[in-house]
């Protein structure tokens, strides 16, 4: 797929700067010039040309996205700033471990008996291959969701203040802002969605909403964790969302699945196994939907940048990063668009699950 | 493939924050917002509530005005009509009174002049009866004194006697 991409996003940039630069030579009265120009245009295309096999055979775009959307025990926050993050190893023969991961200066530098290799994605290997470890380390995804967590703890506990302060007075200022959503998530997702007694799963089906969103927009930021383009995370909250449904359905929901209303004898052997595999699919998709969202954005958008260092020219590099500006708006849309989601299919999920007569969710 | 595993690790972590997150926001964010809201909603609610109720009662009391207006005019016209029924019959009952009276009053008078001319009239006769008693007496005092006029007188008499 991304060869594709980037054969198309070669033919049609080359088309665009011969386009962009015929008119503004075009001017030149004579036919000596004419000619002149265009031998300026072959050179010019063969230079492109040129550059592109030379930087395509140096610069590995592929690596490149790998490393910007995969997981990392430091914090690069652009080419030579590095923030060390703790990293924590757990191993049954030596316990807890906890030391900083700049102590592991390049793949081959051992460190109290482990190796950081950079494969697609960077682990910890123990240099003693029989050992086990399990890494609990604050890697740049968990250090990028406790500042999440910081800012959503942050921004609803001021605004709270605000609800406890001036009681009986009208929103103002961020509080209106955030009531706006707030309201949104509140009435026209999770109260129609969920039922009447919509209230006990409000205050998760919120912070799943603005936890989705506030990591969705960090993802956005140069320099960034790609959190909720991670498939842990995004299997981590379909996870919760799946105990919450089963940890609520009514007797309904589950006689559903064994026996759904109006299917005749004969095609319940086809029905039971499709319900339950319903069942598995829903969380399922929750968690392949916001993850490839995600990742896609981020990798369409890497791979503009990185065609302006394949490119190296002056003239592409404007081109593209419009191009990217314009991608970087459809970003914002679908880091709101894919929290919203989220929310609505956990609310539809909830709501099936509990619903009082047996019109269950059929899983779409 | 790696980006398909999820790290058991992250996950770990994932789980500790997110509940964590959902935990805290829930005791000191949400709960407070939601009352907030719900608190704020239900009183614009009863304010309009408010505003319906007096709303209405203002028609009702309209209303009840209008029936009060309407019932005060009704007892109006009705003591106008009964006092112009008690002045008209007043009126007729004295007409009729009056006329009795002055018939009454006639009748008296009438009885009173019937007496009075009775006693006149007895009065008279007796009076005349005695004038001419007295008249006789005096005719006949001097009459008879004369003899000529005595003759004179008795044949007056006689033809007046007969005149009679």
């Amino acid at each position: 797929m991304y060869t594709h991409l980037r054969l198309f996003f070669t033919t049609a940039l080359v088309a665009a700067t011969c386009l962009l630069n015929v008119p503004v030579k075009a001017d030149e009265p004579t036919q000596h010039e004419a000619e002149k120009v265009v031998e300026g245009i072959k050179d010019e295309e063969h230079k492109i040309e040129h550059n592109l096999e030379e930087s395509e055979a140096s610069f590995d775009i592929g690596a490149m996205i790998m490393h910007h959307i995969a997981d990392s025990h430091e914090w690069e926050i652009t080419h030579g700033v590095v923030i060390p993050l703790p990293v924590i190893l757990y191993s049954a023969d030596r316990g807890i471990e906890v030391f900083s991961s700049a102590n592991f200066h390049n793949e081959h530098h051992e460190y109290k008996g482990y190796h950081l290799v950079h494969g697609e994605s960077e682990t910890i290997v123990p240099v003693d291959e029989s050992r086990t470890i399990y890494d609990f380390s604050i890697t740049k995804n968990v250090a990028s969701m406790l500042l999440s967590a910081v800012i959503l703890i942050v921004i609803f506990t001021s605004i709270a203040g605000f609800y406890k302060n001036s009681k009986g007075k009208a929103p103002k200022g961020f509080q209106s802002a955030m009531e706006v959503v707030i309201l949104f998530i509140r009435d026209d997702v999770v109260k129609p969605n969920v039922g009447p007694k919509y209230e006990k799963y409000l205050p998760y089906l919120l912070t799943l909403f603005f936890f989705i969103l506030v990591n969705n927009i960090l993802g956005l930021l140069p320099g960034s964790a790609n959190l909720t383009g991670n498939i842990a995370v995004t299997m981590t909250l379909a996870v919760l969302t799946f105990i919450i449904v089963h940890l609520n359905a009514n007797g309904n929901y589950y006689k559903h699945l064994v026996k759904p209303t109006g299917v005749p004898a004969p095609l319940l052997l086809i029905m039971i196994p499709v319900e339950i595999v319903g069942v598995f699919m829903k969380p399922f998709s929750l968690m392949v939907r916001l993850f490839a969202n995600i990742t896609a954005g981020h990798i369409i958008l890497l791979s503009l940048f990185g065609l302006i260092f394949i490119f190296q020219s002056f003239v592409i590099a404007p081109v593209i990063s419009l191009f990217a500006l314009f991608l970087n708006f459809i970003e914002i849309m679908v880091a709101f668009i894919q929290a919203f989601i989220f929310t609505l299919l956990s609310s539809m999920y909830i709501g099936s699950a509990i619903e009082e007569h047996s019109h269950a969710d059929h899983g779409h | 493939m790696s980006l398909l595993t999820p790290n058991p690790g992250l996950i770990f972590w994932m789980l500790v924050v997110f509940l964590l997150v959902v935990f805290i926001l829930a005791k000191f964010a949400w709960k407070p917002i939601i009352k907030g809201l719900k608190d704020r909603e239900n009183e614009i609610q009863g304010a309009l509530d408010l505003a319906e109720r007096t709303r209405a009662e203002m028609i009702q009391l309209k209303s009840d005005n209008e029936k009060l207006i309407a019932e005060a005019n009704a007892v109006r016209d009705q003591i106008l009509r009964d006092a112009k029924d008690a002045a008209d019959r007043t009126i007729l009952e004295s007409k009729d009174k009056a006329a009795v009276e002055a018939q009454k009053m006639i009748e008296s008078a009438r009885e009173a002049i019937r007496n009075e001319q009775q006693v006149a009239v007895t009065k008279i006769r007796k009076e005349v009866a005695t004038l001419s008693l007295e008249i006789a007496e005096k005719v006949l005092h001097r009459e008879l004194k004369d003899k000529e006029a005595q003759e004179q007188l008795i044949a007056e008499l006689a033809s007046s006697a007969r005149l009679n």
